[in-house]
């Protein structure tokens, strides 16, 4: 059997594990408040998922295309707020909200990709920062009472599937979720190792040799752009459905900066590790707010006590620590650890 | 009249901001994310000196605010420079991404230690007063703001035009590899800015909170974006384009923010910006 057949068996044994969990009533102490098949595991565990999509898609044009975008926060963003007003304000059933929102999120970054991507570089990501920007403004100032301001918009029960609702339906929740990591790892995989996939990391390595040999990089970015935003905005859409509602955290700069951190976390340009980067993150975000609370913390002097209380601060210094020490993340620490295991049987 | 004043005002502190943001831009190709930090991390420096030295409202508070701002933001800055900075030299994604750790990991702490909400700054009486320009109350903290800015931005154009690290300062935006071919030490330049811009960037925060009456956590981020804005329309790498910028975007927003709606003006300087860049890449300013 070839290495690559190999590793599909892998990812396939792992996601039927994944997809079996909410079955089992195990406690895993430490790692989980409560056993795996609780509500809280799975919303967790869900929303896991859902960030490494959004990593993953980051990836794809951060990673493989070398297009540093700090505007990925819009797409996801549009993926649920546009959803939720939908539901909310014009009371369509889910299917059309979907079909809205699926138009939607592709016309938008299609427009302000054509636009952001005639500059390159520094001024690209500002451009990008920009129209994210501008978008978070629109959500914070609410216009006709749409986005809801800085309430959020809580989504309306009684316009979704039963099978969504509730506590006991977390699982449904959970295998969407899973299911939406699933395919979008599928499809960008598909997508990087094909013919455009791999004009895409030539662009990333030397563009000016890409247009040299007679391709026109513009469309190809643009191609890498627009996948990467629909990916994220169907992430948003999960996203919205496992949270009830949308909130404009979403839309801010810093949550683009977050997301930079989960990939960069995870390993730029290898979509396992972006997908790790993304779980890893979350689940870290969630625990350690968790764990701040916890009385064995509470004991500390305050020195100790309030900076590990703040997840921000515990994750933000992980990150600093990863890329003076180890810059290729996750993936990158695999790697080499590989490696040297590698050269040490060699040697050997 | 006051909104013209209040939008100088505004511009201000996006100048003090985005200087420094420039000047590190031009020379070392560093986007550097952690200057909100440096500005919220000297505003809270400036907060708790006014606090221990001094009754509150007092000049002598303020005046202690200011220089521990200043000299706070100076050293945070040089200690990022050296400590995490300097070691990826040779990795410019890795130093936009370990600013980017060293911004959300400062403003979490400041927030653990301090909670996220505003804090009130107390200025000198005079300050809270208004003095009538053209039949206008305007709050004396705006000319300030403005004051102080103007100072700052010709100690910043004395230095780089008349001594010698600004010599060397200025030969490295316009070429850098010439500059350390001659056999001069670039790093300590580098240093040097980074410290320069977190000062500016530590009197931004004391001025900030002059201005609103308060500090909190998260406007350091949000000054950010704006000086963001204000550099990379002024021209990344020059001083002059930041005045300039820094000005127009202040009382843009303020204009738009009074007469069409709230949140217009915001909104008009993010699709300035994209235009800016569509039709001149290298914003108003830029040479390079």
């Amino acid at each position: 059997m070839s290495g690559s057949r190999l590793r599909a068996l892998g990812c396939a044994v792992a996601l039927l594990v994944l997809a079996a969990l909410p079955a089992c009533g195990v406690t895993i102490p430490g790692l989980f408040e409560g056993p795996l098949d609780a509500p809280g595991t799975l919303n967790l565990l869900a929303l896991c998922f859902v960030f490494g999509t959004l990593a993953l898609s980051y990836d794809l044009v951060f990673g493989y295309t070398g297009l540093l975008s700090f505007g990925q926060a819009l797409y996801f963003a549009t993926g649920a707020y546009v959803t939720a007003i939908a539901l909310a304000h014009w009371n369509l059933d889910l299917p059309r909200a979907l079909g809205i929102t699926a138009a939607i999120a592709l016309v938008l970054p299609l427009v302000v990709g054509a636009i952001c991507l005639r500059t390159k570089d520094i001024p690209f990501a500002m451009v990008t920062l920009a129209f994210a920007e501008a978008g978070s403004i629109f959500v914070l100032q609410n216009p006709w009472g749409l986005t809801g301001g800085e309430e959020g918009l809580t989504l309306p029960s009684a316009a979704l599937p039963a099978a969504l609702v509730g506590v006991t339906n977390t699982r449904n929740l959970y295998w969407l979720a899973l299911g939406l990591l699933a395919v979008a790892f599928v499809v960008a995989w598909w997508a990087v190792n094909s013919p455009p996939g791999r004009v895409w990391q030539a662009i990333r390595e030397n563009e000016r040799r890409v247009s040299v040999l007679g391709i026109n990089p513009y469309l190809y970015k643009l191609g890498a752009f627009v996948s990467s935003a629909f990916l994220a905005s169907s992430a948003g859409v999960v996203y919205l459905l496992i949270q009830g509602g949308a909130n404009p955290e979403i839309t801010s700069a810093s949550f683009t900066l977050v997301l930079l951190v989960m990939v960069v976390l995870g390993g730029v340009g290898t979509l396992w590790g972006a997908v790790l980067g993304g779980i890893a993150y979350e689940y870290l975000d969630v625990r350690l707010l968790g764990l701040s609370s916890a009385p064995a913390l509470a004991n500390l002097p305050p020195f100790l006590h309030v900076p590990l209380s703040q997840p921000l601060f515990v994750l933000g210094l992980l990150f600093i620590v990863l890329v003076l020490f180890f810059p290729g993340g996750f993936a990158g620490a695999a790697q080499s650890l590989r490696a040297r295991a590698g050269s040490a049987a060699g040697v050997r | 009249m006051l909104l013209a004043i209040t939008g100088l005002g505004l511009g201000a502190l996006y100048f003090l901001v985005a200087c420094g943001l420039s000047l590190i831009w031009g020379l070392m190709r560093v986007l550097n994310f952690a200057h909100g930090a440096f500005f919220t991390v000297s505003a809270y420096c400036g907060w708790l000196a006014a606090n221990a030295l001094g009754a509150p409202g007092s000049w002598t508070a303020w005046l202690a605010a200011v220089a521990a701002s200043i000299a706070a933001g100076g050293a945070f800055a040089t200690f990022a420079e050296l400590a995490l900075v300097r070691p990826l030299y040779r990795r410019p994604v890795g130093q936009v991404l370990v600013t980017v750790g060293l911004a959300l990991a400062t403003i979490a702490l400041v927030q653990g230690s301090f909670g996220s909400d505003p804090r009130d700054f107390a200025v000198p009486a005079w300050m809270g007063k208004t003095t009538a320009i053209a039949g206008a109350a305007i709050p004396n903290t705006r000319f300030v703001t403005i004051a102080a800015a103007v100072i700052a931005l010709g100690l910043l154009v004395f230095f780089l035009r008349r001594t010698r690290y600004g010599l060397i300062v200025r030969a490295g935006v316009e070429n850098r590899a010439m500059v350390s071919a001659l056999g001069i030490d670039v790093g300590r330049a580098f240093t040097l800015v980074f410290a320069i811009g977190g000062m500016a960037a530590g009197l931004g925060g004391v001025l900030a909170a002059t201005y609103y009456g308060s500090i909190d956590p998260g406007r350091g981020s949000a000054m950010l974006i704006s000086a963001f804005v204000v550099v990379v329309l002024g021209g990344l790498g020059s001083v002059a384009g930041s005045a300039v910028a820094a000005v127009l975007v202040g009382l843009v927003q303020q204009f738009l923010n009074f007469y069409a709606a709230a949140g217009v003006g915001d909104f008009a300087v993010v699709i300035l910006l994209a235009v800016v860049l569509l039709v001149r890449p290298r914003g108003l300013f830029g040479v390079s």
